[in-house]
């Protein structure tokens, strides 16, 4: 590595401030969580958890904090996938794949809309918190 | 592509020390053996701070925080939390919660905390400079060699009020602006790591969790002072830290940070360790200029004061490692951000190492005004087995034993000193009611006895004889006579020695007479020990109604000093008893008295 000037300093900051966020569970206003019980897996949860995180890495997204659960309940609709936004209804998604996955941070943590034909229930209250 | 998923492992003395690096092996090997070096990262950081419960593994982004885990445990973290996404509870710190999500949020411990001096503490990988640069690492040090003036610098930092956290509390932009006015020429920045006081590690966990901070400050501080060459005294027994420094230095070096004109401003600045042997006098900043200069380390007279004429007669800044870790924070989000937080005279944040009877032993950061009961029973969660609190020394050996009734006052450093402690380093020691006070006078004038350096006859001879008279009145031969020389004793030892190690080595025995008075009366009139400490105070025997003759206590006795038939009471030997108080404890029905 040669030594850095002021601007390589900065290029490397903002570059590894990026991989870095990931880790801060601080500062963030969005939360996806993808249901990872034995149900979820077995449906391809995995698939929709890595999906998600290389779709925000690559849009450059860092205030959304990606987590995994148990069982939500919903098993008939696994993978599922609760998204809490900003200004937006808490909504659980049912049946998301990787493109669905891909869709949620498109239409729901970019666009601000909901994605249809996916959206599964309301958290129930106890869920809640 | 990236990691999906961190596990950051503990990796400060503490932790590392009970078995620390064979789970970090462990988590390694578990997260090849299932096929997610891809996707997730072990990291190892420096201290979290919980060390009562270590060694402390965080999953992130979930923000799973485990206590206690074992290398056994690593399969289990990795099948389980990482593949499977389940929580598993029996490592978590509050067992009954089996939401996933359970972050330190959900810890007492660090509720009340606010890390400035620890930010990245926990956080980076210490031997890793890029993890340092993405936590804004190096900022600071761009602002200050870009735009702003040396002078700027220096009135920044005395904007913010902050104060040395060594122990004295001498305002920091002061000592850098007498060192600055300083005719241009050869100048030093020195960095004291000579941690010694007993149950203090605040600057050995910095250093071991964020080398870099440390590195920006002294770099930063050359600037505004002065000065090209900067040395970092450390003890060589912390190993640990000196390895982390000696990577981050050749990190810095290597990127351009440290050494000739860096970032091209064209200033130019090195960074050298030197080893101390481990003395306690060698935290004295004139004794530790003279160590650096490979003299012995004795103080001298001030003035002239370092800040004039230090390290081989140039002008020398020395500030403590917890100082500088603020510095580079002070100078990215401004002075005045930073004196808006603690009293009105000390400003920021203080570094606790909390130790002793207290259930969550650790390393904790509060902001200065907080309540001793915060601090011990809030973040520390309370004495341990439920005793009652007795007294709280602060300062480690230079300090002053804190009873009761203070448990309320704000902490900082005018009230410590009106309360007859000191801020000190840091080092928070909690003593309950099994502890005896004039014992525990003893311990600390045992230290500063043997670590005195001899120089100056206050210390050397006062010291001596204090500790001879808290021997004798732990003994049972204390008289009333004694008390009152202890007292001008310490008076004069305080006035009159040369340094600091003198000047406040009396204060436990000051303030322990302030407060506990009745306790060095009991030990002198009454020739009892109410804590049961001292040996030759106590008595045993056994109350004939109670004992069933168990045989027991006679059984475990050393040295056979019990005698009795089975079935009938036993009785004491006195002449033979040895006071171990292995019948005491052993006894399952209360038989065995200590009075």
């Amino acid at each position: 590595m040669a030594k850095l000037t002021l601007n390589d300093l900065r290029k490397l900051r903002d570059e590894k401030q990026k991989t870095m966020a990931k880790r801060d569970p601080s500062h963030k206003d969005a939360q996806i969580i993808v249901g990872m019980g034995t149900c979820g897996i077995a449906a391809g949860a995995k698939e929709t958890f890595n999906a998600i995180i290389d779709e925000l890495d690559a849009k450059g997204i860092t205030h959304v904090l990606v987590r995994q659960t148990g069982c939500m309940g919903l098993c008939h609709s696994e993978p599922t996938v609760e998204v809490i936004a900003p200004n937006m209804p808490v909504v659980i998604y049912g049946n998301v794949d990787a493109e669905t996955g891909r869709q949620i941070v498109h239409a729901h943590i970019i666009g601000k809309t909901l994605v249809d034909n996916h959206i599964c229930d309301k958290p129930a209250m106890d869920i809640v918190r | 592509m990236g990691y999906k998923q961190y596990i950051l492992v503990c990796g400060g003395t503490a932790c590392e020390s009970n078995q620390g690096i064979a789970l970090f092996n462990a988590l390694k090997s578990a997260v090849i053996s299932n096929g997610l070096v891809n996707d997730v990262q072990v990291v190892r950081t420096g201290c979290l701070g919980f060390c009562e419960k270590g060694p402390i593994v965080k999953i992130l982004p979930q923000d799973t925080f485990y206590v206690e885990v074992k290398p056994e445990d690593a399969e289990t973290i990795v099948k389980e939390h990482i593949v499977k996404g389940r929580v598993v509870s029996r490592l978590l710190y509050d067992k009954k919660q089996s939401q996933i999500n359970v972050g330190i949020e959900g810890i007492d411990f660090y509720q009340k905390q606010f890390r400035i001096v620890l930010r990245n503490c926990g956080v980076i990988d210490p031997d890793k400079i890029d993890e340092y640069i993405a936590r804004d690492g190096y900022k600071a040090l761009e602002k200050v060699l870009f735009t702003m003036k040396p002078q700027e610098v220096v009135d920044e930092v005395s904007k913010s009020g902050l104060r040395g956290r060594g122990g004295a509390g001498f305002p920091t932009g002061k000592k850098w602006s007498f060192a600055a006015a300083q005719p241009a020429g050869q100048k030093y920045m020195v960095c004291n790591a000579d941690e010694g006081d007993p149950g203090a590690y605040m600057d050995r966990s910095t250093l071991e969790g964020d080398p870099h901070s440390v590195l920006e400050a002294m770099t930063i501080a050359g600037y505004a002072i002065g000065a090209d060459k900067g040395f970092i005294y450390i003890r060589a027994e912390y190993p640990l830290a000196i390895q982390r420094l000696e990577t981050a230095i050749a990190q810095s070096r290597e990127y351009g940070l440290l050494g000739k004109d860096i970032l091209g401003s064209g200033f130019s600045f090195e960074i050298e360790i030197r080893l101390g042997a481990g003395a306690f006098v060698c935290g004295e900043e004139t004794a530790l200029l003279a160590s650096i200069e490979g003299k012995r380390g004795m103080p001298k007279p001030r003035p002239p004061f370092p800040a004039v004429k230090g390290l081989w007669g140039c002008p020398t800044v020395i500030n403590n490692v917890e100082t500088l870790a603020n510095i580079p924070v002070i100078l990215t989000k401004g002075g005045l951000w930073f004196s808006k937080i603690g009293t009105a005279t000390s400003k920021g944040t203080k570094v606790f190492a909390l130790t002793g009877k207290i259930n969550n032993s650790g390393l904790i950061e509060v902001p200065m005004g907080t309540t001793l009961r915060e601090i011990i029973f809030d973040i520390g969660g309370g004495i341990r087995n439920g005793k009652a609190f007795k007294a709280a020394q602060t300062g480690g050996p230079s300090g002053g034993m804190i009873p009761p009734q203070f448990l309320d006052t704000p902490i900082d450093y005018e009230n410590l000193g009106k309360i007859g402690s000191i801020m000190g380093s840091g080092g928070l020691i909690v003593m309950d009611e099994d502890d005896c006070i004039p014992n525990i006078a003893k311990f600390y004038l045992d230290f500063t006895v043997d670590e005195s350096c001899g120089k100056c006859a206050p210390c050397r001879i006062g010291g001596r004889k204090l500790l001879d008279y808290l021997k004798k009145i732990c003994n049972g031969d204390g008289t009333n006579a004694d008390i009152e020389n202890m007292q001008e004793i310490s008076e004069a030892m305080a006035r009159a020695s040369l340094c600091g190690l003198g000047q406040t080595a009396s204060n436990p025995v000051k303030s322990s007479l302030r407060y506990f008075m009745d306790e060095y009366k009991e030990h002198i009139d009454e020739k009892k020990c109410r804590a049961g400490k001292c040996k030759n105070l106590l008595r045993y025997t056994i109350d004939a109604a109670k004992c069933v003759g168990c045989t027991a206590c006679a059984r475990v006795c050393p040295a056979n000093a019990i005698a009795g038939e089975r079935k009938q009471p036993h009785v004491i030997d006195k002449t033979k008893c040895i006071k171990c108080g292995q019948c005491f404890e052993v006894c399952k029905f209360h038989a065995v008295n200590r009075a």
